[in-house]
């Protein structure tokens, strides 16, 4: 009797662990990389404004951790991203990217330093498979390992004004000083809700804020424990939807709207991040992955540049119009609208869009082709919004 | 789940209309629900000429934009202004104070039962 070959299974849709607290809190779920995940629970602006005002509770499992550890991990990671993550301090975290071999953006990324040995690097749930295959290979040769612990750790935020004391009331007291004065930016192992977590001072939503990474089945508990102590100060759950707005708001780039990889970090802004002066142990200039190409863009004019704009009307553009010159009907195209909304916070409609460096200068008066009626837009300096 | 009107026709692009003259239109709960919160209402003005399955407004989220169909063709009569001017009412109660405008109808479009248009909106 021979055995039948088993078929290769369908990708499966993932379920974050705390998928029975959003179904209990009667949450609109939506597939996200392959993820089930909240996009809203009683609603968007409700939401968005809690962010604003008060505290706004995230499942963010759907992101990737990826941990390279060992000796030659920081070297290994310089040669890997354009960052010097060698230079990162243990207990600080840095935003970077991954680029290809022709500087094209393969995702956008954050990455902790755990240790002198050990980095988390964390990136969009989107681009887990492509960094975590990308790292596999340039760790090759260097004295580091790479494991994926995407499935087994749960990514919690609690993101506004509030989320400092919602945090920190739940912290174990021996840790509650260190967890207040956490730097942005800066993570550090604390009991937060009797659960061992990673707690860092980061967010994309462009208010003050703690992302906690915790093992997935400690999640739900952990979960509830914030949504209980949160509640009271006017802490909310908060879906993909509001995310959404909060980081337009807050000038964020979405990798799949800014970035891509046809895109160079320079293009959307971010040549800070490229650090072309970064050495190898022998003091040597480092060949990281991308460094060529991101030398010579470095040093040329941009084709294009990432603006902001604001509409003086009501109809927002989305993402994929065309920005136009004027509200001429002849006017020639000058850019693509890569985000926008209806800014809950500033009530006007606004967007991100690459643009030609001509038009790109802020105040300059252009137009958005809002599903064929010409609406007028005005370049302004990202971001929008800031809080106070 | 939604509950469907009984006394309502739809329409496939999710409008709901109440025949009786002069036919009301608005969009269903399942619309307003997929949108999310509703913040801009572009509606046909008054005495415009509209065409069924013809593009007559827009409904705008945080999150997204839908157009407006009318699932009839006449000459509109009335628009909903406190709709407009406060288009949340369009998710709290999209059967009654958010409705979005009144047709004097020369002649209907394809309009589909409540059975028919619950079997496609909870496909």
């Amino acid at each position: 009797m021979t055995e039948t070959p088993t078929p290769t299974p369908a990708p499966e849709v993932v379920l974050s662990p705390l998928h029975d607290e959003h179904v209990a809190l009667g949450a609109t779920m939506t597939p996200f990389a392959g993820w089930q995940m909240p996009l809203r629970y009683a609603g968007d602006l409700a939401e968005h404004q809690a962010v604003r005002t008060a505290a706004g509770l995230f499942d963010l499992s759907h992101m990737g951790e990826l941990h390279v550890d060992g000796p030659g991990a920081g070297a290994a990671l310089d040669h890997a991203l354009v960052g010097n993550l060698s230079a990162l301090a243990i207990g600080r975290a840095r935003y970077t990217m991954i680029v290809q071999p022709d500087g094209g953006i393969l995702d956008d990324l954050i990455v902790y330093r755990l240790g002198d040995e050990a980095y988390l690097v964390v990136a969009n749930a989107s681009n887990v498979a492509v960094v975590r295959d990308a790292l596999a290979v340039r760790l090759e040769g260097f004295d580091a390992s790479l494991t994926d612990r995407s499935l087994e750790t749960a990514l919690i935020a609690v993101q506004g004004p509030r989320a400092a004391e919602i945090v920190t009331g739940l912290t174990d007291p021996a840790h509650v000083d260190a967890v207040r004065d956490v730097r942005y930016y800066a993570g550090m192992p604390a009991t937060v809700g009797g659960v061992e977590a990673l707690v860092a001072r980061t967010g994309y939503t462009g208010e003050d804020g703690f992302e906690l990474f915790v093992p997935a089945d400690a999640a739900p508990g952990l979960w509830r424990d914030l949504l209980a102590a949160g509640t009271p100060l006017g802490l909310v759950p908060a879906g993909l939807s509001a995310r959404d707005s909060l980081r337009l708001e807050a000038g964020m780039p979405l990798y799949g709207n800014e970035l891509d990889t046809t895109t160079a970090p320079h293009d959307a802004g971010l040549g800070r991040v490229v650090k072309l002066d970064k050495t190898g142990p022998d003091g040597e200039p480092l060949p990281f992955v991308g460094r060529e190409a991101l030398a010579a863009r470095a040093h040329a004019t941009p084709s294009r540049v990432l603006v902001g704009l604001v509409g003086s009307g009501r109809r927002a553009a989305r993402h994929g119009y065309e920005v136009v010159a004027s509200t001429a009907a002849d006017a020639v195209t000058v850019g693509r609208v890569t985000s926008g909304a209806p800014s809950p916070t500033l009530g006007t409609p606004i967007a991100m869009a690459y643009v030609t460096p001509e038009v790109s200068a802020v105040g300059t008066e252009l137009a958005v082709d809002v599903r064929g009626r010409r609406e007028p837009v005005r370049v302004v300096a990202l971001p929008f919004y800031t809080r106070a | 789940m939604s509950d469907f009107p009984s006394t309502l026709q739809y329409t496939a692009e999710h409008e709901w209309i109440d025949s009786a003259e002069p036919a009301t239109v608005g969009i269903t709960q399942t619309a307003a629900d997929a949108l999310g919160d509703i913040v801009y209402l572009e509606l046909p003005t008054v005495g415009s000429e509209v065409a069924a399955g013809a593009v007559v407004g827009e409904v705008e989220s945080t999150k997204s934009v839908s157009e407006l169909f009318s699932p009839v063709s006449g000459t509109v009569v009335e628009v909903n202004q406190s709709a407009v001017d406060e288009p949340s009412v369009v998710n709290s109660d999209p059967y009654g104070a958010g409705w979005l405008f009144k047709v004097d109808v020369t002649s209907a479009g394809t309009l589909l039962s409540t059975d028919e248009y619950a079997a496609l909106a909870t496909d």
